[in-house]
């Protein structure tokens, strides 16, 4: 393979630097793709394929005629970074996760941060994910968002940004550990020539994290995975975390809550008890007695088990007040406040379309900004300016102007590239990462994440739903080369 | 062990094997007629009695001729018992028990039913039907197999065994109980006719070959009788099934009336007189009637006790724990 038409154009690239030539912690492997004839890499990628099917790594799509499981997109080109970049990322994401807890303990508490007018109070109180049964609530060791899903870009000068955090139920761990299990099988030569930190304890780490949480102190707390079913798009996702941690896969149906108010789940030889449930059912669905009563997911009572004391639930129900992309505004502030400390980590530049002068400028300059729903995941509902037609822009000054709360605007950044492998050439495709960050007793943040990759030519839509793949991360350790 | 999925691996063991023995029976009963002189009345609705789904067939069809009976039990969606609908059924109860049971287990249930999806047309033609159910047959087998070798043999694998077993002797006694029903009355047309009969209702059950190593005499009703019901060795044997049932309850927790259950049903069996029933008019179907009677009560036990859970019942267990 040759890099001499590779041209990332006015973008960072991950591995190829200026005047086309490979960075320093991307030497061996680009190197090594130089050595590889175009037949040779192509069997690479049938080989992937390959593993990708035999291990039926699968997501699910709707469409207007039905869901379908398809196969996870995958890119066999890593993405790598310095083990010492990282590590001061990881620090960052700490600290940022570590204000949001205290955050949300605050904001269903004695609300300082909003007394103190850091934070308006309108803007919390009135949010769609504002959880007035969460008031009052201390989760054992006060942590709320137990798993953090947090989404970084680069912009063209190569420093991280922090897009949005994702404290509800975030998804894509799973395909992070497969990634690496394909990799392993199609480049094995690399691992050896690198000194590549291994991602493979998460599962380990999450199960000691949740067990840490218990409502009782108890040699084995029984953790579960509370899945809404087969039907969810995550649910390879639920049956493989719940599989690595030795958990019971459950659905609500499996579940009671009985007199006592704690948490039961039914087996062969009676009911037996749950501490820990790692939910991935939104808040909404959790209990029909509390939330949506129409919701066959959830499990009757399971909030009053909950707010009793008697059943850990992770994240617990009310945390997505920090999942707000206008709340993921001020997260500066945040850690300012309670910590006392400067962000290690900055925002992404965030226009709030609910302040007027914001909004007027957002509504100025529609064709340059990206915006989005402040409560919607997986890449819907969004404007992206320079892309869009005059309708739709059309479209989007309406609904701003009728609701600015819903709606937060930023810069279209020239998100970070990396070569990636579209019809048997390696082309610049942009990319995000998503890590995951665990608090229980302590604190762990995967060693790399979720690199995802759009990967049509241009697009910055990296979401899996809109035509995203993703490759494996490596964090290498360059000292001593 | 999750009640859902014990309960989930039951019936998905349950709809295997009853797919497999209807394969088996449809290939006998085509077989069969080949043999028989064209003018008596033995006909295709057997089967329909034997599944017991006759009923269920004169709502949808004015008449019970090959086409129609074959095209109800192997394709028709609106027949749960179908080839077709047990299939899917398998494969709506593994669904959601990925995590338990060997991925490989999956895919072949998959491979079932798409199998069956692009062959339909060779199972309704009477010249490829052979080697239509020959591959249902083999289907089940191969996951059969699969499950015994690849996944452990805890709970899980009781539970699967539970089902298959019950369906078995479910099976073999709704065989025993139609076919014979025919040869116990006097015919005097189908009189030359009577051994092939016999043969073939050990046939329905792949039981010709051991009952000759076994049995080593002409093939006569008393012998296959109690060959087919109460022979310890034959696999598909109500006797051996139940010796199954009983292994895998013993495992199991809270199971003592579900024991006490299967104690009466195989004192029952192994008390009666084959030679008797296998004369005309002896009461063999009633007495079938009352084994197939506690099957019925044997799976409503398991089910109360293993599946849905009684709350009030659960109560009292918690305290226990507690």
């Amino acid at each position: 393979m040759h890099f001499k038409d590779y041209d990332s154009k006015s973008t960072y690239d991950e591995l190829i630097g200026p005047g086309g030539r490979a960075r320093p912690h991307a030497r061996q492997l680009i190197k090594y793709l130089r050595s590889l004839s175009q037949a040779e890499l192509q069997e690479r990628k049938e080989a992937s394929d390959l593993a990708i099917t035999v291990m039926g790594i699968t997501y699910t799509v709707y469409t207007e005629e039905g869901q379908t499981d398809t196969i996870w997109p995958f890119d066999i080109i890593p993405r790598i970074i310095p083990r010492r970049e990282w590590d001061g990322i990881a620090e960052g994401l700490k600290q940022r996760v570590q204000a949001l807890n205290m955050f949300i303990a605050d904001v269903y508490d004695r609300q300082m941060i909003l007394k103190d007018k850091i934070i308006p109070k309108d803007l919390i109180l009135q949010s769609r994910n504002f959880r007035k049964q969460a008031v009052g609530m201390k989760p054992h060791l006060n942590i709320w968002a137990h798993i953090c899903g947090s989404d970084l870009v680069r912009d063209e000068r190569g420093e991280v940004f922090v897009l949005e955090d994702n404290m509800r139920v975030p998804s894509g761990v799973s395909y992070m550990l497969e990634n690496r299990q394909v990799t392993k099988r199609i480049f094995p030569e690399l691992f050896e020539d690198y000194s590549i930190l291994p991602i493979d304890d998460y599962p380990s780490q999450l199960f000691d994290t949740l067990a840490s949480v218990a409502p009782e102190p108890k040699e084995y707390p029984e953790v579960v995975v509370l899945t809404p079913g087969i039907y969810n798009s995550a649910y390879f996702e639920h049956a493989y975390l719940a599989q690595q941690m030795g958990a019971e896969l459950v659905e609500g149906r499996d579940l009671i809550v009985a007199e006592d108010d704690c948490v039961y789940m039914k087996t062969v030889s009676g009911l037996s008890r749950v501490d820990v449930i790692y939910r991935r059912i939104d808040d909404l669905f959790l209990d029909p007695e509390a939330f949506n009563p129409d919701s066959l997911l959830g499990v009757p009572g399971l909030l009053r088990s909950w707010s009793r004391g008697k059943v850990t639930l992770a994240n617990a129900p009310g945390c997505g007040v920090a999942d707000d992309k206008v709340v993921c505004y001020y997260v500066p502030d945040m850690i300012r406040y309670y910590l006392s400390e400067e962000p290690i980590l900055p925002n992404v530049e965030t226009y709030l379309c609910e302040n007027k002068s914001e909004r007027d400028y957002v509504l100025k300059n529609l064709d340059k900004l990206v915006v989005k729903p402040a409560n919607e995941a997986g890449g819907y509902g969004m404007l992206i300016g320079p892309k869009s037609t005059a309708k739709e822009r059309k479209e989007m000054a309406a609904r701003i102007r009728k609701t600015p709360r819903e709606y937060i605007a930023q810069p279209t950044l020239s998100l970070s590239t990396a070569p990636t492998l579209i019809n048997n050439s390696l082309e610049p495709r942009h990319l995000d990462l998503r890590p995951f960050i665990l608090s229980g007793e302590n604190t762990a943040v995967t060693t790399g994440g979720l690199t995802r990759v759009a990967l049509r030519k241009g697009s910055l839509v990296v979401n899996s739903s809109q035509g995203g793949g993703s490759k494996d991360t490596w964090i290498v350790d360059m000292e001593g080369q | 062990m999750l009640s859902r999925v014990a309960q989930q691996l039951y019936w998905f063991a349950r709809y295997i094997e009853r797919a497999e023995d209807m394969a088996r029976m449809i290939n006998v009963h085509t077989n069969l007629l080949l043999d028989l002189p064209r003018q008596h009345e033995f006909g295709w609705d057997s089967l329909l009695e034997i599944t017991g789904s006759d009923e269920l067939f004169n709502e949808l069809y004015d008449e019970a001729d090959e086409r129609n009976v074959i095209r109800f039990l192997i394709s028709d969606k609106a027949n749960p018992g179908s080839i077709q609908s047990c299939l899917f059924f398998a494969r709506e109860n593994l669904r959601t028990t990925r995590d338990i049971i060997p991925r490989e287990a999956w895919e072949l249930v998959n491979d079932m039913n798409l199998f069956l999806k692009n062959n339909m047309p060779s199972g309704l033609s009477r010249r490829r039907r052979w080697g239509f159910m020959k591959n249902v047959i083999g289907g089940s087998h191969q996951i059969t197999g699969l499950l015994a070798s690849t996944m452990n043999h805890d709970a899980g694998y009781d539970f699967l065994r539970l089902g298959r077993n019950l369906e078995r002797a479910d099976m073999t006694t709704r065989i025993v109980d139609v076919r014979s029903a025919d040869l116990l009355l006097e015919h005097d047309v189908l009189t030359p006719y009577e051994n092939i009969q016999w043969m073939s209702v050990l046939k329905s059950l792949t039981a010709y070959q051991m009952y000759r190593q076994h049995v080593k005499m002409r093939v006569r009703g008393p012998q296959v009788l109690k060959f087919l019901l109460q022979s310890e060795s034959f696999p598909r044997s109500f006797t051996h099934c139940l010796q199954q049932v009983h292994q895998c309850l013993e495992t199991l927790p809270g199971n003592d009336s579900l024991l006490r259950q299967v104690l009466s049903l195989r004192r029952n069996i192994k008390e009666a007189d084959m030679d008797k029933y296998a004369q005309a008019g002896s009461g063999l179907h009633d007495y079938i009637d009352q084994l197939q009677a506690q099957l019925a009560e044997l799976h409503t036990l398991i089910t109360a006790r293993y599946f849905s859970l009684d709350v009030s019942h659960v109560k009292m267990e918690k305290t226990a724990e507690s």
